[in-house]
């Protein structure tokens, strides 16, 4: 029987109540060609230190858990061969930007916060009567928005962004394309609520179109397009409102 | 309850970390060659409000090999500067969809680029014509 | 509710800026430093005085040439701007001054030196 391959995994530790900084540890973890980063992490939990923490769920790249940096790339873990690394060592981190909990996990309250303030939800462009029947809407309508509904909160898009990096008060990608995503829905009417998170420096004018967030992204959401769009509107109703005698 | 403390990381030497950085840099960096061209061009309008001696001068200083040589390679920043400029254009536009098709962004690069050698051309023409 | 940036009326003038000079800053730099000083085409005529001054006596080039001159100016500024931003200085007075200060006087003489060109 020929021995199996192994690879060496890097693997950023930090642990708030014992270590004053984070620390690379190192383990060898035996592996075949259909094995992900994910599992190669599972292995050293299983086997190697139970004390390894990280989030994960769904293993196929749908629920967004476990984004991490890897090899120095944002990426999801269960989306990276542990093949592709050869031969190692394969640095793991936690997410960029993010301020490390524990090991490869990261605090994203602030994420969470910002997904409320873009009020990710319809508010009906006309009010409707439940016995009006359903929304009627047509491919070209849901072409408008669909790319940016395919978001799973993974955050590689926030360890992408330099911008966040530098002021986290930044609303970020994700958030402006849940932002976008709603405003592009025909049956929504919440627009201008909506551009007042937007038109703040902590809005999109933070961004400077570096672009890699949609680079990373692992759903071609492509937020750069909906920060950058949601920049020219914003811009445009800078000067509008003028013509508009408001503000 | 186990003690938290968030470690939060350093941003400095962010940009070196990754190709992808790099090379926004380098599209940012862009800037004070355009402002020094801008300011080479401003200066020769000043000389020419100035008179025909010290037009002269400004003249004679563009003709050296130093001022030569630094407009050699503002035109290479400028052409960079079209490219990468847009490059990051269809970020910015809400999707054009031609019969029934989107425009990839490939595409709208390659034709915005085309239309600047098309502008371009037109200035040398133009610049001919009056000159 | 966060105070409105005042981002888009800088941002614009970088659009604008950037936009011209994508469309013809490399033709403009070659034309005006190095066909002119070396005779190239229309440079032979570019490079004395009475075939200068003809060209910028006209209203459409004082126009093109004023718009080279200031929006490349507001287009760089504000780029440098948040370049000083990225490489994590917090940008102040100082940074405003040399990077738009600049632009609006490099605005201000273009306008004075295009104007004592004549017409």
């Amino acid at each position: 029987m020929p021995e199996p391959r192994t690879i060496v995994l890097a693997v950023l530790r930090y642990d708030g109540a014992n270590d004053v900084a984070p620390r690379f540890e190192s383990f060898e973890v035996p592996f075949t060609d259909d094995m992900s980063v994910l599992q190669g992490l599972q292995y050293v939990k299983d086997h190697l230190d139970g004390t390894l923490t990280f989030r994960w769920s769904c293993r196929m790249a749908i629920c967004g858990s476990c984004g991490m940096m890897v090899g120095g790339v944002p990426r999801l873990a269960c989306r990276s061969f542990l093949r592709d690394f050869l031969p190692g060592p394969l640095t793991v981190e936690p997410l960029t930007h993010f301020p490390i909990e524990r090991d490869l996990v990261v605090e994203i309250d602030d994420f969470v916060g910002k997904l409320g303030r873009v009020k990710p939800w319809i508010e009906p462009r006309v009010a409707r009567a439940l016995d009006e029947g359903a929304y009627r809407q047509s491919p070209g309508e849901l072409d408008r928005f669909e790319s940016f509904s395919h978001c799973i909160n993974c955050l590689l898009c926030y360890a992408a962004c330099p911008q966040y990096g530098l002021d986290p008060k930044f609303l970020g990608p994700a958030a402006t394309a849940l932002l976008q995503r709603y405003n592009l829905d025909s049956r929504d009417g919440g627009a201008k609520e909506r551009m007042q998170a937007a038109h703040s420096e902590e809005g999109v004018w933070g961004c400077t179109a570096v672009g890699y967030c949609s680079e990373v992204c692992p759903k071609a959401v492509d937020p750069a397009n909906a920060v950058n769009r949601t920049k020219t509107e914003s811009a445009v109703d800078w000067f509008a409102r003028f013509a508009r005698g408001d503000d | 309850m186990a003690v938290r403390r968030p470690y939060v990381r350093t941003m400095d030497g962010w940009w070196r970390r990754d190709p992808f950085f790099v090379r926004y840099m380098a599209r940012e960096m862009t800037a004070p060659f355009v402002a020094l061209y801008a300011l080479v061009l401003l200066a020769g309008l000043v000389c020419l409000a100035l008179g025909p001696a010290a037009y002269e001068d400004y003249v004679e200083v563009l003709a050296s090999p130093a001022s030569l040589a630094l407009h050699v390679a503002l035109v290479g920043v400028l052409v960079y500067h079209t490219f990468t400029w847009f490059q990051i254009m269809p970020k910015t536009m809400p999707p054009i969809v031609l019969r029934g098709r989107r425009l990839s962004a490939a595409a709208i690069t390659s034709g915005a680029v085309a239309v600047a050698a098309l502008c371009m051309a037109v200035l040398w023409l133009l610049a001919g014509w009056l000159a | 509710m966060s105070r409105r940036s005042s981002q888009p009326f800088y941002w614009a003038l970088f659009g604008a800026g950037g936009m011209l000079s994508a469309l013809v800053g490399a033709m403009m730099v070659f034309t005006t430093g190095l066909a002119l000083p070396l005779g190239i085409g229309p440079g032979a005529r570019l490079s004395t005085y009475e075939g200068a001054s003809a060209i910028v006596r006209s209203l459409p080039a004082k126009l093109f040439l004023f718009a080279v001159v200031s929006l490349f100016l507001w287009h760089a500024a504000h780029r440098m701007y948040h370049t000083v931003h990225d490489f994590g200085i917090r940008p102040g007075a100082i940074a405003w001054t040399c990077c738009y200060g600049v632009a609006l006087l490099g605005t201000l003489v273009a306008l004075v030196a295009l104007f004592a060109a004549g017409f």
